[in-house]
């Protein structure tokens, strides 16, 4: 494979949108077949930069070049005309249609009167399946199929409209450990028979296994560009950070006190009212964090909105600081001295068109001093969010900044600063730090780990093998609403953890 | 894939009249030959009358199901219908030209989709309110200048379509009809075909099922939804027209009646196809057209209760298809491009 043919190039491409300057100056070069990392952390520049080869967003200055040839990208439409494929963060694809339907959609191959012709469209199919080693049934419907599988007919979708360039957002946030293999596996494969790919991401270890060179990007601008060979995990996290960061969370033996959260043959309905929690019984220590490791999915969301008052559980017990809960109301458990950081900031963490200000007293805003009879003491509550703000790094231009406008890991930010800064004695954390860069993650891990060492119980539920086995004193797995396994942290392995979330049972790794 | 939830209850029993439909179908089948082969003449009249009161129905379906596959609600098909049916009689009054009277009132429905996707596509309001401003603007127009004493030049006399005019039963029924009915019978098979079968139609099921993934390969969003709802209006404008220009012959105020909003019952009865569409339009018309039937006949039931029997079949038959079907998934929901 001949590398040195260049197939893009982008030159001093600039963008500014009101009051930031997301890309500066940043210069690129992709070579056929490469893979080349974009890493950086949120709000680094990556996604403006790629929505600019995409043509959703147009440079203020600066060229693009593709296979030596100045071009100007209007819409995406002139960017697949390119050879430009985008497979977004956020899959694309119509649920109820068929793989060969969603592929074709757009560029359908049909004849007399715009007749669909499925066959020759699934045979399409079939043949880049085929050619790229992208295992995939043209006629499946996509919601009946796992996400790995869905982001392969993303990639079908591209490779159909002859895309010699890929372009990856995130591919890995939403897969297993082991589909993520799968995928480097393909990028590989693709890289090989001559694609280009462009790999965005900010997790380090990616990047190190599966990357030809690697670019990172801070503050809108490339600062560097090395490959696997010449780097570490550290050096590349300095770089994109900007200071040394502490990947390895520098924690000391845990010193567990009295149980603090009991949890007794929990049984959970989902919203379909299936059985998503089975006969689930842990318990939880003061001054101890224990991880619920599992692919999304297993009945986590179902446990800690059950745990937190949000959902109502059919069979079990709850204890929590020694008093058995009948009936967990959200208010009681705050009242109590446990806090929940909620899977999903947006929709329960926090109130996105209230300011910074408002979003900070959500739990609290009723009793004093925010409080006085019906009125709100606005001077207080203020300051209060102003020493938060301060305390916890939230990086907004003012407390009066709507909390829909902080990027996603000041917005989490807020959260942790809001829940923590109650001095509670249980914290039920689900996804602490999903789709955050490394900055803000080092951040709340550390607050975490130091609420543990005030003597807090902590159950910290998390797909991201790394943060459960980093973090943790003791590892549960989840599999099928079920806790398949407990593990002590120090014996965990990524790989036995992987296999224990793919349901294979603690007893055949044992054999093996 | 079938997702089954077992329930309960009455949604059991309604789980299993779900699978008695064609049980259904066939009973009715052998009950209209039984009373066919008893006296042949009530039972023709019975079902032309089913095919008559289908018709609009059917039509306004077909215009709700373009305009929620390509993710945009219609609720002002009762608007459209009723403003269609004014201007075609005014257009019959003046003119005396039956052609032009019809076109007139597809016309006028079209306008009125375009008007709709223009306040929901393009003034991104809230779809409901769209389509109820239409409704109330149609009533408010056609009550405030209709005058009585209009007279019309005829309407449109059924063509008998040769030999098949002269079959048993379905000779009358089927082949023997005025030209907005035929219309309506070629329309739902059309419908079905481009929906299903060509790109136009994948392209506009896409829209209403997930925007974002036809915007990102090129599909002109805007320009799908405001498409579909024209059309769909102008076929709404048709059903319309068949009311003032086939059905009645003269215009009353009012005259729809609610038969938009069964439409859309209908629609979602049928599950967002035409052929299902039709099937229940046929299944309202039969009830209809029973219950005058009955009334006539002298039964001993009190005629109100008679009465009652298209809308609670309704009832029942929505109650019981409504868990399973699934409507577009982003029907009513705007689309705001990154």
């Amino acid at each position: 494979m001949d590398i040195s043919i260049v197939v893009l190039q982008a030159n001093g491409i600039t963008k500014r949108f009101p009051g930031v300057l997301a890309n500066d100056h940043v210069d690129l070069i992709l070579h056929r077949g490469e893979i080349l990392a974009l890493l950086g952390e949120n709000g680094a520049g990556k996604s403006t930069l790629m929505n600019m080869l995409y043509g959703l967003y147009h440079p203020d200055q600066g060229e693009i070049w593709i296979k030596s040839e100045l071009v100007r990208l209007r819409s995406p439409h002139d960017a697949i005309a390119r050879g430009i494929g985008m497979v977004h963060q956020h899959f694309q694809l119509v649920p109820v249609m068929t793989v060969a339907e969603n592929v074709m959609l757009g560029a359908e191959i049909s004849g007399f009167g715009g007749r669909l012709n499925h066959r020759a469209a699934e045979q399409r199919v079939r043949n880049l399946s085929q050619q790229f080693g992208l295992e995939v049934d043209p006629t499946a419907v996509i919601e009946d199929l796992p996400v790995g599988m869905q982001q392969r007919v993303e990639i079908i979708k591209a490779l159909y409209r002859n895309a010699e360039i890929l372009i990856l957002d995130e591919p890995t946030a939403v897969l297993t450990p082991q589909e993520s293999d799968e995928l480097f596996r393909i990028m590989r494969e693709l890289a090989q028979q001559g694609v280009s790919i462009i790999f965005i991401t900010h997790k380090l270890r990616e990047v190190l296994e599966v990357a030809d060179r690697i670019s990172v990007l801070r503050r809108g601008a490339v600062v560097g560009t090395t490959t696997p060979a010449e780097s570490t995990r550290e050096a590349l996290a300095r770089m994109m950070v900007g200071r040394d960061v502490i990947l390895q969370i520098d924690k000391g033996k845990a010193r567990p006190q009295e149980v603090v959260l009991r949890v007794e043959n929990l049984a959970v309905e989902d919203d379909r009212r299936q059985l998503a929690v089975k006969n689930v019984s842990f318990e939880v220590n003061g001054g101890q964090i224990v991880g619920i490791a599992g692919v999304q999915g297993n009945g986590q969301s179902e446990l800690a909105e059950a745990l937190t008052g949000l959902r109502r559980y059919t069979a079990g017990h709850v204890t929590l600081l020694g008093e058995t809960m009948n009936a967990i109301s959200p208010r009681r458990m705050v009242n109590m001295g446990a806090v929940h950081i909620p899977e999903d900031r947006h929709k329960h963490g926090l109130v996105l068109g209230y300011p910074v200000v408002d979003n900070m007293i959500l739990t609290d805003y009723y009793r004093a001093p925010f409080s006085r009879g019906f009125l709100l003491d606005r001077a207080s509550i203020q300051a209060y969010a102003e020493r938060l703000v301060r305390q916890y790094d939230v990086r907004t231009p003012s407390i009066f900044v709507l909390a829909s406008q902080l990027s996603g890991g000041n917005q989490q930010k807020l959260i942790v600063a809001r829940e923590l800064a109650r001095k509670p004695k249980v914290i039920i954390a689900n996804q602490p730090t999903r789709g955050l860069d490394v900055g803000s993650i080092e951040f709340i891990h550390r607050q975490i780990v130091a609420a543990r060492d005030g003597g807090t119980g902590i159950l910290l539920i998390s797909a991201e093998l790394d943060e459960i086995i980093s973090l943790s004193d003791t590892i549960l797995v989840m599999y099928r609403g079920q806790l398949v396994a407990s593990v002590p942290a120090a014996e965990a392995t990524r790989e036995g953890l992987g296999l224990l979330m793919a349901g294979v049972h603690a007893d055949a790794i044992e054999r093996a | 894939m079938e997702k089954t939830i077992s329930r309960p209850g009455l949604s059991a029993l309604l789980e299993k009249l779900r699978g008695s439909r064609a049980l259904l179908v066939i009973a009715i089948a052998v009950g209209v030959l039984i009373s066919f082969l008893t006296n042949g003449d009530i039972t023709t009249a019975v079902l032309s009358s089913a095919l008559r009161q289908s018709t609009p129905l059917v039509l306004g379906a077909l215009c709700g199901l373009l305009g929620e596959r390509s993710g945009v609600i219609n609720i002002g098909i009762e608007g459209q219908m009723l403003m269609a049916a004014f201007m075609g009689f005014l257009a019959n009054v003046y003119t005396g030209n039956l052609i032009i009277a019809v076109t007139v009132g597809v016309l006028t429905g079209a306008l009125l989709g375009a008007l709709l996707a223009f306040m929901s596509v393009t003034l991104k309001m809230d779809q409901i309110i769209g389509g109820t401003v239409i409704n109330i603007l149609a009533l408010g127009l056609t009550s405030f200048f209709y005058q009585q004493g209009l007279t019309t030049h005829g309407k449109l006399q059924p063509i008998e379509l040769g030999p098949l005019a002269d079959l048993p039963v379905i000779g009358r029924v089927l082949f023997s009809n005025p030209p907005i009915t035929y219309a309506s019978l070629i329309l739902i098979f059309v419908v079905h075909y481009v929906l299903f079968y060509t790109r136009w139609g994948l392209r506009t099921r896409a829209v209403g099922e997930h925007p974002g993934a036809a915007d990102t390969v090129g599909i002109n969003v805007k320009m799908v939804r405001y498409i579909n709802v024209i059309i769909g209006g102008g076929i709404a404008g048709l059903a319309g027209a068949y009311l003032t220009l086939e059905a009645v012959g003269s215009f009353e105020r009012a005259m729809t009646n609610g038969r938009g909003f069964v439409a859309l019952a209908v629609m979602i009865f049928g599950k967002w196809t035409p052929l299902g569409a039709w099937g229940a339009a046929l299944l309202f018309g039969f009830a209809s057209a029973l219950q005058t039937q009955l009334q006539f006949g002298g039964s001993s039931i009190p005629h109100q209760f008679i009465g009652m029997l298209p809308y609670f079949l309704t009832i029942v038959v929505l109650a019981g298809v409504g868990g399973r079907s699934r409507p577009p998934a982003a029907v009513g929901k705007l689309y705001q491009p990154e």
